[in-house]
């Protein structure tokens, strides 16, 4: 069993601070819900574990399975099992899905072994399928010209492909339809099990119908200031974020 | 005397006179332009800071000294690189190695794939009318000359007219021996309504050798016709590069040339297209690997001679290590060339802090309903998709070299022919792995 640990993390952009004090456990099996308003830090939170160059830690930890991958590279956290599905994925015109997936999963590849190519694209046909995308898409460049929800689409599709231990989904089910919100939680819903720890970023309530989570927890001014089930999101949903802000005031006063 | 000898070099009257000599029997016109080159190429002086046709170029780089004429190289490096071709030859230091013939009917359709010693005699017309025909306008009249000089055998293709073949035409060349000078030719002809593609390969017998080359083509496609030029420039890394083309479009007919920069210290490569009919058009595209210390000085030139003309250039230069790019390019529409059609951008991919890419793109324009466009960028890999890809577990030195693939897709998918596509993307690609 594996576990990622976020530990008192404090992320800064420049001088500016985002995320102050975030402390979470995630053990492989768990789905566990980020909500919380606009601007809050969760994206920053996101890409901060993932080892983007931008975001500054100032303080505290990320441990995957009792080690600290701050000192890691982006590829290297990716390749030690870490997944990001990105809010706005970048756009990479002139690289073809299918190489793409195929130089990311040759990374994975002891050196001096050599990916199997038939059985590299019927894997990657029957993540297709089972996520409905056309198996044309494999030589269009990676999400150049792709509609919002075809991204996102296609940031499970990689995730399929990869196979993570753990997965930030930064709100994944926004600019989905209905169908594709469907197609997708059922997805996700197909990966998960014992080996897959999943933190999901969210706005909609609506999500975790699909994806039902083990916890939810409401995120607000970069740390979490309420932990619960999946009520709290539907409490949440009625209430709105002034609730939460009472509740802070309240306890801080 | 030092004065001569610092405008020849290694190439005095004397090694021209071996040159000569070496030679088979030629037609005296073919020999009496090659003394007048000669001439020529010993009175021009060497290009000067004061150049504008040599601006930011190395000039200190630019030697004549120190290399020889080669003698018949035993055997080549030749290997297949998995395009199946209609017919193939294989040129080393300047002499015909090997011929593979042409596939099917085509000879008996009148086709030659040959080499220019055969054609001199056997298409003495063909050859007289457009072998270096036309004067050098972009700043090599020098080097040209050296060529015109030196130059031994080469490849000659016709292609008649109307004849369409499918697969390429292959034409190798090596230079095999350390401080060894090489002067490649390619005349291609393409009789009316007749489509080929030809695919020029250039290389050395290994990496280190200091060599000279001083190469050219000329390509003309008369009325209809439909040509596909791809040169691949592969000199070894301490190779001194010259080479200048020469493209004639005549009436609705179409040429598209691929030229790939690889090889050499440094290189200068000419290219000019001459639109000289109504409906003619010529696609320029250029892709360049500029690594280490390495400088590709790219000049071009698209003249619009007649109305309802297009051209459209578009060259790419990834840049690593201290390497620098020159582009020049300049698109001429004479007075009459209305409803001209005219692009041109130049693509830098700066990889590294210290690699400098200059470019001065140019207009002359003395039609007044034309179209013409151009531009010059110079960017680095954008942040987040470099991010991107290593957050899937993709090393930062393989993201970049996806994105500098992503990058120079542009130009491979004007390419019709998805195996050629495919093998240059593999060529570019062994570069990358060096
Ligand atoms: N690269 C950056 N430079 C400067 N400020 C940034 C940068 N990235 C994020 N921020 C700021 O950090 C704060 C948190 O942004 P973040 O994207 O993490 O919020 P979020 O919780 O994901 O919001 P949303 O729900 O809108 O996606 C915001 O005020 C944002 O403007
Ligand atoms: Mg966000």
């Amino acid at each position: 069993m594996s576990s990622l640990v976020i530990r008192d993390l404090h992320v800064a952009i420049g001088e500016k601070k985002i995320v102050k004090g975030f402390s979470l456990t995630i053990k492989s099996g768990e789905v566990h819900a980020i909500m919380g308003p606009n601007g809050t830090g969760k994206s920053t939170l996101a890409k901060a574990i993932a080892g983007h160059p931008d975001y500054t830690i100032t303080g505290g930890d990320v441990l995957l399975d009792g080690q600290s991958i701050l000192e890691q590279e982006a590829d290297e956290r990716a390749r030690a099992g870490l997944f990001l599905a990105f809010q706005y994925p970048s756009e990479i015109p002139g690289v073809s899905i299918a190489n793409f997936l195929r130089a990311a999963v040759q990374a994975r590849m002891a050196e001096g072994e050599e990916i199997d190519a038939t059985a590299y694209y019927k894997r990657l046909y029957s993540k297709m399928d089972l996520l409905k995308i056309d198996r044309k898409f494999t030589s269009r460049s990676v999400n150049d010209g792709f509609s919002g929800g075809e991204k996102k689409r296609c940031e499970i599709l990689q995730m399929a492909m990869l196979e993570p231990k753990f997965a930030l989904m930064d709100e994944t089910d926004s600019g989905l339809d209905i169908d594709a919100l469907r197609i997708v939680a059922d997805g996700v819903n197909t990966m998960r099990g014992p080996n897959l720890g999943v933190l999901m970023i969210t706005h909609y309530q609506r999500l975790l119908d699909y994806i039902v989570p083990d916890y939810v927890h409401v995120m607000w001014d970069g740390r979490i200031v309420k932990s619960g089930d999946k009520s709290l999101a539907l409490e949440l949903e009625a209430k709105g974020y002034d609730w939460v802000k009472k509740e802070l005031a309240l306890a801080t006063a | 005397m030092t004065e001569t000898k610092s405008l020849v070099g290694a190439f005095t009257p004397e090694v021209f006179a071996t040159h000569l000599a070496s030679l088979p029997p030629l037609p005296k016109w073919w020999l009496d332009r090659k003394r007048a080159a000669y001439d020529r190429f010993a009175s021009l002086p060497m290009p000067a800071r004061t150049d504008e046709a040599w601006r930011f170029s190395n000039l200190t780089g630019l030697t004549l000294a120190g290399f020889s004429l080669p003698a018949a190289a035993p055997s080549t490096p030749h290997a297949p690189i998995g395009i199946k071709k209609a017919a193939k030859l294989v040129f080393a230091n300047g002499r015909l190695h090997a011929a593979e013939h042409l596939a099917g009917d085509l000879a008996g359709r009148g086709v030659v794939v040959g080499s220019l010693y055969g054609a001199l005699v056997k298409h003495e017309g063909l050859v007289k009318e457009h072998l270096l025909a036309q004067p050098p306008k972009l700043g090599s009249a020098k080097f040209s000359a050296l060529h015109e000089a030196f130059l031994a055998d080469g490849a000659f293709i016709h292609i008649p007219r109307g004849v369409e073949i499918d697969d390429p035409i292959g034409v190798f060349s090596y230079a095999l021996g350390d401080h060894v000078a090489v002067f490649p030719h390619t005349l291609v002809v393409a009789g009316e309504n007749a489509r080929a593609t030809v695919v020029e390969y250039f290389g050395s017998g290994n990496d280190t050798e200091a060599q000279l080359a001083v190469g050219a083509n000329d390509l003309y496609a008369s009325h209809g016709a439909q040509l596909t030029y791809i040169g691949k420039q592969d000199w070894s890394h301490r190779a001194l590069s010259f080479q200048s083309n020469s493209t004639v479009v005549r009436r609705d007919a179409r040429v598209q040339s691929l030229n790939l920069h690889l090889g050499a210290r440094q290189a200068r490569h000419e290219s000019l297209s001459q639109l000289q009919a109504p409906g003619a058009f010529s696609e320029m595209l250029a892709l360049t690997v500029a690594e280490s210390d390495q400088e590709f000085d790219q000049r071009t030139l698209q003249i619009h001679q007649a109305p309802n003309t297009k051209s459209d250039l578009l060259y790419k230069n990834a840049l690593r290590g201290t390497a620098k790019t020159i582009f020049s390019g300049l698109i001429v529409v004479d007075p009459d060339a209305q409803k001209t059609d005219a692009y041109q951008s130049n693509r830098n991919l700066m990889l590294s802090e210290e690699a400098e890419a200059n470019s001065l793109p140019g207009l002359e324009i003395q039609a007044n309903d034309v179209r013409c466009t151009h531009g010059a960028t110079s960017s680095r890999i954008d942040p987040e998709q470099e991010f991107y890809l290593q957050s899937r577990g993709i090393a930062k030195e393989q993201a970049d070299e996806l994105l500098t693939f992503g990058f120079f897709e542009e130009v491979l998918n004007r390419l019709a022919s998805d195996p050629l596509h495919d093998a240059l993307r593999a060529l570019i690609q062994t570069k990358f792995q060096k």
